[in-house]
């Protein structure tokens, strides 16, 4: 249900006929004594995508990938690799491979030796294997550490190892456990593009656990957002951030101002949501909504799309709606100076707090608020999302 | 953190003296005076004259005691051979137990080892001795053999012989790998636990097998605290007295079974400290190889204990 | 509801299960035979014939038995005392202080760990008959004193390690909090060091106490006709013959350490949570 309603805003999904997927997990769950980890998944991943599996920690994330890679077993369901069922199939004899989030690179071979493992157990012959793992080093650009010792290289260069250690093998999916959580600030912004470039490049099927949002959002094609161990949603980065499915993922990605409401009109081109924290402006959108008339509704809102206006007597015209709608007066209590942008905490009338976000447009705000002013808020009619669960 | 000793001086002294005084009074001064033996020569029934002789040494590397030192070395290596084999898949059993399991199934490695061992040397024995439970089952098993035998009409089995399980060799390797086999246990225990899980599941998922997994991954990095487990149990083993004479026949004898006669019975004091010092070498020796090993891998993963 | 087990969970697979059920037979069928066969009564067969405490009482009205476990009581709470005390001096001074020598008097302290239990038993018997002959005429107890000693001297550097390793995990801002408001020297080791350092007192004292009384080749050599540990006395009996009355005998010897451990434990569990300051 929640998915139906998802594509009602965006017109991309299901426009395409669907590939063959490469990997698909039909009803599975995996239970640990008993918490159940995995609740009855069903997921196809296309061939060419680079997938982020999404969630906080304890949503299941990394057991589904460890299933996939053979290293746990599920309770039930089924799990495909480019159509073929793997059932128990040891992780030995799977077409895929993983870049651990330890990186787990064996400390007691050099780095050489460590690409070239896994072609050794296939048994490829000496020179091949040596061009392969030089042809993967060179991928990684580690070209020149062939000789080095794990313990003499950094944590990025590690991760490297472990990346070429995996694709040289040349697996129909990698798979990446939370791949850059273990390298400082700098180096993951860094990483990020070159996992994609790295992943456009080899042309492989990617997926990545992870729990940070913005690292999803930012190299992922197709992103999952996992909770509780089922799937919430499934869809490109911006539909996910711009038409969630539902509270959670509406909250768990980027940030969001959730305000309770009953829905008082709903037709083809207008719907009317009464929130009693905006009393008395109702929140307008042009267009229908799911749901009842009567029913209660969340509507969710985006802080930068939501605009600052200077006190005065009379709301302010929000963008696409009639006068007295979609706007909140209230006290600004704090600002949050990032840099680039601000971010306003304002206090209206009901005492509930508002997130607004602006961008650092002028190195001189001219228009600058201030702690402690009076101001108006407002958001075009397109902002609100209205939500069910 | 440490203190140099000017900091306080009392402390230090009134705190330092009584060990240092005790382990040097009652243990090196005890030791020494054995190491001084061992250049003497026997005179009379209580006097030893210490001569500085070398004939103490000369005569334990005769064939008839070089024989018995090889022979020790070849039983004690035997038996942590065998303890290794035996032992490493229950350290592995232990590391990967649930958290529920894995405290029970210490404890059950454990018992034995905080057991008396003659406690657990008479148990063994009271197995298998000649009407023991070990032959009592190969009898009970025989009569039945040759009970269904008889029933599908061949000709029954001869007449029960009973085994010789104690007063031989094998007798005293089964028993020092029945009393070490915890030895051997705990340090190979604690280096698997240090391992870091992901490489073996790196290895598994580059395409390598359970027993390539084990041999090229965990055997290696394991390496520091495998050799601390062989040398823990080697050195007891190699030093023991017990089982040698309560399950060894006339020919299982071991070195520390010698000693003891020379001071217990043959009231061969000198040649006795002689053997001892031997046996003390060998120990160090095999202490110091321990620590050089250690030094020489570099690893991280696991020093043993 | 089982599933196939998992790569890493080995215990699950039953080639494992096997040998681990083949290791525990191996290590525990003699002591529960011999356990369940103190209470056999029958003298010679090892065919269960029915319960009987008989041996049990043939064994507290043997004088000699009953003498010989009170000596290995004795002498094991007396060394404990003797180790618990000079183990905690030795780890205290070597994890506090620097001082010319230190790597060679922690050597030394460790030497009675790794020096084979013959070489110390022999070390010991030249050195109570020639250089310390013990009186032998002494009241009880204080005739075990040679072996008191010997003991202490093995027992001590296991507790200077189990201290050790709890010292490791003393956190030094509580004792320079505790000068910080007035405390000296001993009043600082009295109020923060030695409440730290109970729980491995106590499991120094416990093992000690197990090795003390698991002790036979020391003791063998070091005791003399009047002062016959049980250990000795148990080897000297089981020379003649396997009877129910050694088993009874081993049983509570058993049973004592078992439960010394199960102590031991209990203790640790409690302490563990402590771990650092």
């Amino acid at each position: 249900m929640s998915v139906d309603q998802a594509s009602l805003g965006h017109v991309r999904a299901g426009a395409v006929e669907k590939a063959k997927p490469i990997i698909s997990f039909r009803n599975v769950v995996k239970t640990f004594g008993t918490t159940v980890a995995v609740d009855d998944v069903s997921l196809d991943i296309e061939a060419g995508d680079f997938f982020a599996l999404l969630g906080p920690s304890g949503c299941g994330k990394t057991t589904l990938l460890r299933m996939l890679a053979g290293l746990e077993v599920p309770t039930n369901g089924q799990i495909l690799i480019d159509g073929v069922d793997m059932g128990t199939t040891p992780p030995n004899k799977r077409p895929v491979n993983m870049v651990f989030q330890s990186y787990a690179v064996f400390p007691h071979m050099t780095v050489r030796d460590n690409v070239g493992y896994g072609l050794r157990m296939d048994g490829v012959p000496k020179d091949l294997r040596a061009e392969r793992v030089r042809e993967a080093l060179e991928l990684v650009q580690l070209g020149a550490l062939g000789g080095r010792r794990p313990d003499q290289l950094s944590g990025g260069q590690r991760q490297r190892v472990a990346l070429a250690r995996a694709l040289v093998k040349k697996p129909k999916v990698l798979l990446l456990d939370e791949p850059l959580s273990a390298l400082d600030a700098k180096l993951r912004e860094a990483m990020r593009f070159e996992l994609s470039q790295l992943q456009q490049t080899v042309g492989i099927t990617f997926i990545m656990v992870t729990h940070d949002q913005n690292e999803a959002l930012a190299i992922a094609s197709q992103i999952a957002v996992m909770n509780k161990g089922s799937i919430s949603q499934i869809g490109k980065p911006a539909d996910l951030y711009e038409f969630p499915a539902s509270r959670f993922v509406a909250d768990f990605i980027g940030s969001v101002n959730m305000l309770e409401g009953r829905l008082t009109k709903d037709e083809p081109s207008e719907a009317i949501v009464a929130c009693p924290e905006l009393a008395p402006f109702p929140v307008h959108m042009p267009h229908a909504v799911p749901g009842n008339v009567g029913a209660p509704v969340w509507i969710a809102i985006r802080p930068e799309k939501m605009n600052l206006h200077k006190n005065s007597v009379e709301p302010p015209q929000a963008p696409e709606c009639p006068s007295a709608h979609n706007v909140a007066r209230g006290v600004i209590k704090e600002i949050s100076y990032l840099g680039d942008i601000s971010i306003y905490h304002v206090a209206i009338a009901s005492g509930r707090m508002l997130r607004v976000s602006r961008p650092n447009r002028s190195r001189w705000d001219q228009e600058g608020f201030d702690w402690g002013e009076t101001v108006w808020v407002s958001w075009a009619g397109s902002s609100p999302i209205a939500l069910l669960s | 953190m440490a203190l140099p000793v000017s900091k306080s001086r009392l402390t230090f002294w009134v705190t330092a003296l009584p060990p240092l005084i005790w382990v040097v009074v009652f243990f090196l001064a005890p030791l020494a005076i054995v190491w001084a033996y061992s250049f003497g020569v026997n005179k009379g029934l209580t006097e030893v004259d210490i001569s500085g002789t070398f004939a103490n040494y000369a005569r334990a590397i005769e064939p008839l005691y070089l024989e018995i030192f090889v022979k020790s070395i070849v039983v004690a290596a035997l038996t942590t051979l065998l303890c290794l084999i035996i032992g490493f898949p229950v350290a592995l059993a232990i590391v990967f137990a649930s958290a529920r399991w894995r405290p029970w199934m210490l404890m059950l490695v454990m018992l034995p080892f905080w057991t008396n061992l003659l406690d657990r040397t008479y148990a063994l024995i009271a197995v298998l001795r000649e009407q023991g439970f070990a032959n009592f089952t190969y009898k009970w098993l025989w009569d039945q053999t040759s009970g269904i035998m008889a029933l599908i009409g061949l000709a029954p089995l001869t007449d029960w012989q009973p085994m010789h399980l104690l007063y031989n060799n094998f007798a005293v390797i089964l028993g020092l790998v029945y009393v070490h086999l915890p030895f051997m246990v705990l340090p190979l225990y604690a280096a698997l636990d240090r391992l870091d899980r992901s490489l073996i599941e790196a290895s598994l998922d580059l395409g390598a097998g359970h027993m390539r997994t084990m041999f090229s991954v965990v055997v290696p990095l394991a390496l520091p605290g495998i050799i601390s487990g062989i040398i823990i149990t080697f050195v007891p083993a190699l030093g023991a007295y017990l089982t040698p004479d309560l399950m060894g026949g006339p020919d299982s004898q071991m070195i520390a079974n010698v000693i003891e006669r020379q001071f217990k019975r043959a009231n061969d004091w000198p040649f006795g400290a002689a053997l001892s010092f031997l046996l003390l070498y060998a120990t160090f020796f095999m202490i110091a190889l321990r620590a050089v090993l250690a030094r020489g891998s570099r690893l991280e993963a696991g020093h043993g204990i | 509801m089982a599933t196939h087990p998992a790569p890493l969970e080995y215990n699950r697979r039953w080639p494992m299960r096997l040998w681990l059920f083949g290791v525990f037979f191996f290590l525990y069928a003699p002591l529960v035979a011999l356990i369940a066969f103190s209470f056999n009564n029958s003298k010679r067969n090892i065919v269960w014939q029915g319960f009987t405490l008989d041996y049990y009482k043939k064994l507290f009205n043997n004088n000699e038995l009953m003498l010989a476990f009170a000596n290995s009581l004795t002498i094991a709470a007396c060394a404990t005392l003797i180790a618990v005390v000079l183990g905690a001096m030795a780890a205290i001074i070597l994890w506090r202080f620097h001082f010319w020598g230190k790597s060679a008097a922690e050597g030394t302290m460790a030497l009675p760990i790794v020096v084979p239990e013959i070489c110390m038993g022999v070390a010991m018997l030249v050195f109570f008959t020639r250089v310390m002959p013990w009186p032998t005429d002494l009241a009880w107890p204080l005739n075990l004193g040679a072996i008191i000693i010997a003991h202490a001297t093995f027992c001590f550097p296991f507790v200077a390690m189990v201290v050790r390793a709890r010292l490791e995990s003393f956190n030094h801002e509580e004792e320079e909090a505790a000068r910080d408001l007035g405390a000296n020297d001993w009043q600082a080791f009295r109020d923060v060091l030695l409440p730290h350092l109970m729980p491995a007192l106590i499991a120094g004292a416990l093992l000690s106490f197990t090795l003390s009384l698991d002790d036979f080749v020391i003791t063998f050599f070091t005791s003399g006709p009047n002062t016959v540990t049980f250990p000795v006395k148990v080897y000297s009996m089981l020379r003649f013959s396997v009877t129910p009355e050694v088993n009874a005998a081993s049983t509570m010897l058993i049973v004592l350490t078992v439960a010394l451990m199960f102590v031991m434990m209990a203790l640790q569990r409690r302490a563990a949570p402590t771990g650092k300051g």
